[in-house]
């Protein structure tokens, strides 16, 4: 299934499919190991709700919602 | 003197590494981005001294922060012997990613794979050996905090400095290897140094690159028009990226060897997020953190003992008494009312007792040793240099205190949670959670804190949150707020000292989201920049790391004391003392000095603030005092301290110090409660000390600086204006309502008109690409 990781409920996991987005922010998002591949697990959302802490690569990399959108990923079912 | 260069993550413990080679005591955080520019130091221990250079953190050699910039202009042009990557072993994946970047360039890297305690403490294995055979590069295993492996890394690094290294990619099996070697080969005919790797940034089309080869570009659009990847499409960044981390993922994971993990077993970090991130209680923790920070450091009432008994806790003398021992003024009662007198007070207030009480003992002897002298000996003496000086230096123990506790906050891990939380709050104003370190950094010193404005990405973002940074009341101007606190308590009997400090604070803080406000609705204005952030693991901090920043501090802030202080409180004493024709005068007749003159011509600029004309015969110490703050804030207090030493005003005894200073001049003016606190309002706000001034005129964008001072002495007069006639005639709240409203829909019109453009978040700002393409183009010289 396809879902954008700004959609995922806290504990949900996916491989990264897509990364979209202006230029410096996907930039960024592929510096931090957010690439294609990359297995990605929403870890917590913030107290009010924004950002997201999400677990990649092993260690623990925050990013806002709207950030998280540009990340299109494949979840398990 | 062969040069090596620490390069690596941020927060991957290059600057602990620095600090273990070169025996310096450099800053040290737990949050990414505490090295914003190179350092230097020497290493000498080898058989020939060796220079280190510790390069700001950074994940990729891509241009976006100029950090970043600095470090990638660093090993360009400035060929450095020998690059020492630190990789954080309990974070190789993607640690590595720069690795594969600085393989790209012709020099020579050792790794030094830093943590290896950690990740043995993890039960997980790395096998050092097979990864070095893997990458071909040499690999140390180092423990930069507990010094271990440190000979062998820097033996390694100078054999492999003695020959040179030719750059190496990992694109070789991409879809992409043909036009990076068809450009490489282009660049290297053009004798441009260190060719592969600007051929792989030209690839991605990195922005620096195509300003500086506009020729080749041709090369690369007619490749990307016949190339079109499965998943990219024609997407050369993303191909780029993908091909490293693919690269690492095939080659690395074998070396690391996992420690089976029990499912949904939590790591101790996991456990403290688990508490200080709550999605209800963090905020609330969050607010409690800092009130017991500021509880310990200032409270006179420790634990609210005293207010909880309904005051009914016996004064020290009444308590001896009762004892049935008889008053007596000596050691042991005076120790003891340091402590307790009627109230527990806090450890930061106790501290601050005690030095004042040996600062006075000191006093009082200057004073007997100078008794046969001439009379202006002895007040040159103690009320121009000591009186200045102490009142200054008696508030070093909270300053350290309150840094002591952001100290650890920040060594352990939290700040970086604090920018978790409240990021969705900064972009309110239009920041980002990042801005928030800057910021809390701010409370201890301006400079370092500007300076760390550089992990911002956004141009515009850093202007605004450099110039609110003063705002932020910095442990220079924290005796204002303590001297003239204690004095509105001591003198009127109203309110509680440390709910003013706090208020203040507070005030200070209010004024900063309003100027952000105001800036990125107006001058400012841009898109929220992007919070894409490493939240690093909690660790406790170090007793050895804390105790040298506090030495830091202290060493920082004395030299200060004994330099710009002395200096302005012994000027502050000449001007005091002589009049226009160069006669001394006495103390009572100071109304005549030159710095009275001089104070009364500015004296007029503060009546709408409530410091200026309205007040009696000594009104001018105010604004001379306000006037001083502007060499160091210390300089406000000391001036107090001089001159009150002088005035001979009964300086109320048995406070501390400071504060009697400040209830003397309240005595002399009759000031009132509100302009007082419009006073320290102004301090607060107004334009920083030099230093802070010189350091913003450095970071801040060309043009920008003058604004920045204008903008402010214009929020420092408003907001001390407001202050005291709002303190003063309360129905006064009602015409500043009116003004803020217009101006609200001023700017609401006015941003109708003008919608921000889209482009500009995108933009580098010029300036840089500019520098960095020069700079390139001299490394492309040599």
């Amino acid at each position: 299934m396809l879902k954008t990781l700004d959609t995922f409920s806290v504990g949900e996991a996916g491989i990264v499919k897509t990364v979209s987005g202006e230029g410096r922010i996907r930039r960024r998002l592929f510096d931090m190991g957010v690439t294609p591949g990359a297995e990605v697990l929403l870890k917590k959302k913030a107290p009010l709700g924004d950002p997201l802490e999400i677990t990649v690569r092993g260690y623990e990399l925050t990013l806002r919602k709207t950030e998280a959108a540009c990340v299109g990923t494949e979840v398990e079912a | 003197m062969k040069k090596f260069a620490l390069a690596g993550n941020p927060n991957c413990g290059k600057t602990t590494l620095f600090n273990a080679l070169t025996g310096s005591t450099a800053y040290v955080g737990n949050w990414p981005g505490v090295t914003v520019d190179k350092r230097e130091g020497t290493y000498k221990r080898g058989e020939e001294p060796v220079s280190v250079v510790d390069l700001p953190g950074i994940y990729s050699l891509s241009p976006y922060t100029p950090e970043e910039v600095v470090s990638r202009n660093y090993i360009l042009d400035e060929r450095p012997d020998c690059v020492i990557n630190v990789v954080d072993a309990t974070n190789l994946e993607r640690n590595l990613y720069l690795t594969t970047q600085l393989m790209e360039i012709d020099v020579p890297l050792v790794i030094a794979l830093n943590m290896m305690d950690a990740v043995e403490k993890n039960g997980d294995k790395i096998d050092a050996k097979e990864l070095e055979r893997k990458i071909g590069l040499p690999v140390v295993q180092i423990s930069a905090l507990k010094n271990s492996g440190i000979k062998e890394l820097m033996d390694r690094a100078v054999k492999v400095s003695k020959s040179g290294r030719k750059g190496e990619t990992v694109l070789k099996d991409s879809p992409i290897a043909h036009l990076v070697r068809d450009v490489a080969i282009s660049l290297e005919g053009q004798k441009v140094g260190a060719p592969l790797f600007h051929a792989v940034k030209l690839s991605e089309m990195d922005e620096i690159e195509v300003q500086m080869h506009p020729e080749l570009v041709s090369t690369v659009d007619a490749f990307k028009a016949t190339f079109s990847d499965d998943t990219f499409g024609n997407d050369l960044e993303a191909v780029v990226a993908d091909a490293r981390y693919k690269y690492i993922s095939a080659n690395y994971a074998s070396v690391l060897t996992r420690k089976q993990k029990e499912k949904g077993r939590l790591t101790k970090s996991d456990k403290a997020d688990k508490v200080l991130t709550h999605r209800i209680w963090g905020i609330p923790i969050f607010i409690l953190i800092l009130f017991a920070i500021f509880h310990v450091t200032f409270a006179e009432d420790f634990l609210y003992l005293s207010a909880m008994s309904g005051g009914s806790l016996p004064t020290l003398f009444d308590a001896v008494e009762e004892g049935g021992l008889g008053w007596e003024e000596n050691a042991g009662t005076t120790l003891l009312a340091c402590i307790y007198d009627g109230a527990l007070f806090s450890p930061g207030v106790i501290v601050t007792n005690l030095l004042n009480w040996v600062l006075d003992w000191i006093n009082v002897g200057m004073g007997m040793a100078c008794e046969n002298a001439p009379a202006w000996v002895g007040g040159f003496v103690v009320d121009g240099v000591l009186g200045g000086l102490f009142a200054v230096l008696g508030f070093l123990p909270q300053i350290l205190t309150l840094f002591l506790f952001f100290s650890i906050l920040e060594d352990s891990g939290y700040m970086a949670r604090v920018a978790f939380i409240l990021d969705r709050i900064f972009r309110r104003f239009g920041l980002s959670g990042r801005a928030f370190m800057p910021m809390i950094m701010g409370f201890g010193c301006s400079l370092p804190a500007m300076i760390n404005t550089r992990t911002l990405a956004d141009e515009k973002e850093r202007t605004s949150t450099i110039r609110v940074i003063p705002f932020f009341s910095c442990g220079a101007k924290l005796p204002i707020l303590t001297a003239i606190a204690g004095a509105i308590v001591s003198h009127f009997g109203v309110g509680n000292a440390e709910l003013i400090t706090l208020g203040m604070y507070l005030l200070g803080m209010v004024t900063a989201i309003v100027s952000v406000l105001l800036m990125r609705s107006t001058t400012m204005r841009g898109d929220v920049p992007p919070f894409i952030m490493e939240l690093p693991a909690y660790h406790p901090p170090l007793f050895k790391g804390l105790m040298i920043h506090l030495w830091d501090k202290t060493k920082h802030f004395v030299k200060k004391a004994f330099t710009v202080i002395l200096a302005s409180t012994v000027l502050v004493w000449f001007l005091s003392h002589f009049s226009w024709n160069w006669h001394y005068l006495e103390d009572e007749v100071m109304n005549e000095s030159i710095l009275a003159s001089l104070g009364m011509l500015i004296q007029p600029l503060f009546t709408p603030l409530g410091f200026g004309s309205q007040l009696g015969a000594y009104g001018w110490i105010f604004a001379v005092a306000a006037l001083n703050g502007l060499i160091a804030k210390e300089n406000v207090i000391s001036t107090f301290g001089t001159i009150a030493a002088c005035l001979s005003l009964e300086v109320v005894p048995g406070l501390e110090e400071g504060v009697g200073e400040a209830v003397a001049m309240i005595q002399a003016t009759g000031i009132t409660i509100p302009a007082l606190i419009a006073f320290i309002a102004f301090n607060m706000t107004t334009i920083p000390c030099f230093a802070a001034c010189a350091t913003a005129r450095a970071e801040l964008p060309k043009g920008k600086f003058k604004w920045t001072l204008l903008f402010w002495l214009c929020t420092s007069y408003l907001v001390s204006m407001l202050v005291y006639l709002v303190g003063s005639w309360w129905w006064t709240v009602f015409l500043f309502a009116a003004a803020l409203a217009a101006a609200v829909a001023a700017i609401v019109l006015w941003a109708k008109k003008r919608p921000a453009g889209k482009t500009v978040r995108t933009e580098i700002p010029a300036e840089i690409v500019a520098e960095a393409a020069v700079s390139d183009e001299k490394g492309d010289e040599k």
